[in-house]
């Protein structure tokens, strides 16, 4: 599988105004590294607050970057300019949390699928190709033809968000960024747009990083997360990496922390952890999460702690993410990773 | 302190008697294109130091249900029947004032977004030490001295200084923290929580779910829990009433409404979750979306979604009655929703909502 996307130290840092004092720093992205390959979804998970959105509009070309890199097929996106860049706009996409906020209500849904043909007008240069594209991405996400008439406010709100993912797949663009697509629906419905959504990476081969704070709905769409805390993603691997035997203490804490439907998977002792996320604006030293870790060492407070990975046999040594020798392995950045099942919180009863 | 005030008669009744007792809940709202029916004959109880989850979708009138019972209905809403006795007394046939001096002291409520639920102009002490205020006769100084014990009791640190702090100096964690204390201030009997926790990260979720219980335990209160999250009822909730459309589809413990649904929506719910054991594979999905309240069927509420739809549906709607111990849906074919294992498979895409 070829590397669609590959981020790499990418900063982005705002100003914000504190009474006379001026403006402080506030560093919404502090040093990410991450790569999406071809087909594939990248789980983002992290609580409010953490930098998941500023990352989003940032490989959107929402916001401009103050460091690092940004690679999609090898292209700088933001050194490309004109007819390039328009091509590369086509690329990527993007679908918002509320479909009852994120469809113009003035439009019909034929109008806002086929809205992005008026900006790449050589894509489909006739009417007529029009008319045939919207009515092969209506069939793709399971809405009729003649649906194509009717505003937004007609449709409930699975269907709302059927017709966002249709709009994001008018350019047949290689990324999907899906910001939290789900959230909005009622469960009975929710389940209709991932089933969807599964279908047509299937179909099309797209990749999507899929952004979320339902943990049970990560573990079932993605195969690799990412986990964000304060500006910096502090663990990645594969989705059941992750999930099953996390190695940052916060990542367990989260995994610990989920409500599970099923008893059987409850962990036998749960980890609750103590306060809430420090304010991004005056983030501890050292490692972030030691304000709420019950592991916290004094180094955890000097040093900020390095990449760290589960070889086999369970030793954990130093390790780089974005080596090629190291992809898909998983890494936390933690001075004192989690060893165990058990330690992590999820041990569960027998 | 607090156990002092506690009245000590309603503390020694027997576990399992019902605090909150709702039977035939009718719930209209007045639209331009007249009367909409969003609760209909919804009944349940809560039993004392347990917790009774109403379970649904947005819109399926469980919160309405909640507002109808702690009489906080919008003008435009009013209820149209049934009866609500908390500790044996109908807050529905009672007159306002009688119903804001019992539900005041015997119901506290915590809603959804602290943030709107809190007056922003007012400090915390000051709306904390309101109830012991109106309803205790205490002076601003010992109101003030009950909020901070308040405070502590739901874990904000420093209460004695935090106690002037307004509401927009507190994050979202503690705001919850300080609508639960605020619904706890004079022990009642029964707590209402409407969505405690949708709008928080899951590691404060859970510190206030582990609060909640906590004060449930203390407190020996009965707890209604508003949710739609079926994984928080599994965990949290004794006894479950699962709603849609504004009726009660099907109730009963928990555990045997999780493990042996008798209703096809509830099966349809929890076949929905997404579970490690399926990861990948295709989530069964109800087809469809709820009715419009001002639109639903005669018949059943479910039957434009149910995959066991026969002629009898259309024509009457089935009644509440006992399916197994404990457990009774609102299905003609509860039984055989019971014993069939199998789950349709519909793929969302060529699905028809509605």
């Amino acid at each position: 599988m070829s590397t669609v996307l590959e981020v790499q130290d990418l900063a982005k840092t705002f100003h914000v105004a504190s009474g006379a004092a001026g403006t402080r720093e506030l560093k919404a992205l502090d040093g990410i590294n991450l790569s999406v390959k071809r087909g594939e979804t990248l789980g983002l998970v992290g609580e409010s607050g953490c930098g998941k959105s500023t990352l989003a509009r940032t490989l959107m070309m929402l916001e401009q970057p103050d460091g690092g890199t940004v690679r999609f097929d090898g292209q700088d996106p933001f050194a490309l300019r004109g007819k390039q860049l328009l091509a590369w706009r086509r690329r990527v996409q993007m679908v918002f949390q509320d479909p009852f906020a994120s469809l113009n209500a003035r439009m019909t849904a034929g109008q806002i699928i086929t809205e992005p043909f008026a900006t790449h007008k050589d894509l489909y240069p006739s009417a007529a190709a029009r008319k045939q594209r919207l009515n092969e991405l209506l069939d793709l996400v399971g809405l009729r033809a003649t649906d194509a008439d009717k505003s937004p406010q007609e449709f409930s709100g699975g269907q709302r968000q059927r017709i966002g993912i249709a709009r994001a797949l008018a350019l047949g663009p290689d990324l999907i960024i899906l910001d939290e697509p789900v959230s909005a629906l009622d469960l009975s419905v929710q389940a209709q747009v991932l089933n969807l959504l599964n279908d047509l990476q299937q179909q099309l081969g797209v990749s999507y990083i899929f952004i979320s704070h339902d943990l049970s709905v990560v573990r079932h769409v993605t195969d690799r997360v990412a986990v964000m805390y304060l500006g910096r993603i502090i663990e990645t691997g594969s989705t059941e990496q992750v999930f099953d035997s996390p190695l940052h203490p916060y990542t367990a804490s989260l995994m610990s922390a989920s409500p599970k439907l099923d008893p059987a998977l409850r962990p036998v002792n749960r980890i609750v952890l103590q306060g809430e996320l420090p304010s991004p604006l005056d983030p501890p030293s050292g490692c972030r999460f030691r304000t709420r870790c019950w592991k916290a060492q004094p180094i955890c407070s000097a040093e900020r702690p390095e990449s760290r990975t589960r070889e086999a046999g369970g030793k954990i040594l130093l390790g780089m993410p974005g080596d090629s020798v190291n992809a898909g392995q998983q890494f936390a950045e933690c001075h004192f990773p989690v060893e165990s099942a058990a330690e992590a919180g999820l041990a569960v009863s027998a | 302190m607090m156990t002092e005030i506690l009245e000590p008669t309603s503390r020694t009744q027997s576990a399992d008697q019902a605090v909150l007792e709702v039977k035939g809940l009718d719930v209209d709202i007045r639209t331009p294109k007249g009367i909409v029916r969003v609760v209909s004959q919804v009944g349940f109880s809560a039993r004392r130091g347990k917790t009774l989850a109403l379970l649904g979708e947005s819109g399926c009138g469980k919160s309405m249900t909640a507002k109808a019972i702690a009489g906080l209905l919008d003008p435009v809403a009013s209820v149209a029947g049934g009866v609500a006795r908390l500790d044996s007394k109908d807050l529905l046939s009672m007159t306002a004032k009688q119903r804001r001096k019992a539900a005041g002291e015997g119901l506290g409520i915590v809603f959804q977004d602290a943030l709107a639920a809190l007056n922003p102009v007012y400090t915390i002490g000051t709306q904390l030490g309101e109830a012991f205020r109106i309803h205790r006769g205490a002076s601003r100084k010992q109101a003030k001295v009950e909020a901070i014990e308040l405070m502590r009791r739901v874990g904000i640190p420093e209460p004695e200084t935090r106690v002037n702090s307004y509401p927009h100096q507190f994050s979202g964690g503690m705001r919850q923290r300080i609508l639960i204390a605020m619904a706890v201030a004079l022990s009642p009997n029964l707590l209402i929580a409407d969505e405690p926790t949708t709008a928080l990260d899951v590691t404060v979720q859970a510190q206030i779910m582990q609060l909640l219980r906590n004060l449930r335990e203390q407190e020996d209160m009965a707890v209604v829990l508003i949710t739609h999250d079926l994984a928080v009822v599994a965990e949290e909730a004794d006894d479950v009433c699962v709603m849609y459309a504004g009726n009660v589809v099907e109730q009963g413990s928990v555990d045997t409404v999780f493990t042996r649904p008798t209703h096809p929506y509830t099966k349809g719910l929890l076949s929905s979750v997404p579970t490690d054991s399926q990861r990948g594979a295709g989530l069964n999905s109800i087809p469809g979306s709820p009715p419009e309240l001002s639109k639903i069927p005669s018949g059943c509420v479910y039957q434009d979604r149910c995959p066991l739809v026969a002629a009898v549906c259309r024509e009457q709607r089935p009644a509440l009655r006992e399916t197994g111990p404990g457990q009774s849906a609102a299905c003609h074919f509860a039984e055989q929703v019971a014993t069939s294992r199998t789950t349709e498979v519909r793929l969302a895409v060529g699905d028809d909502e509605k």
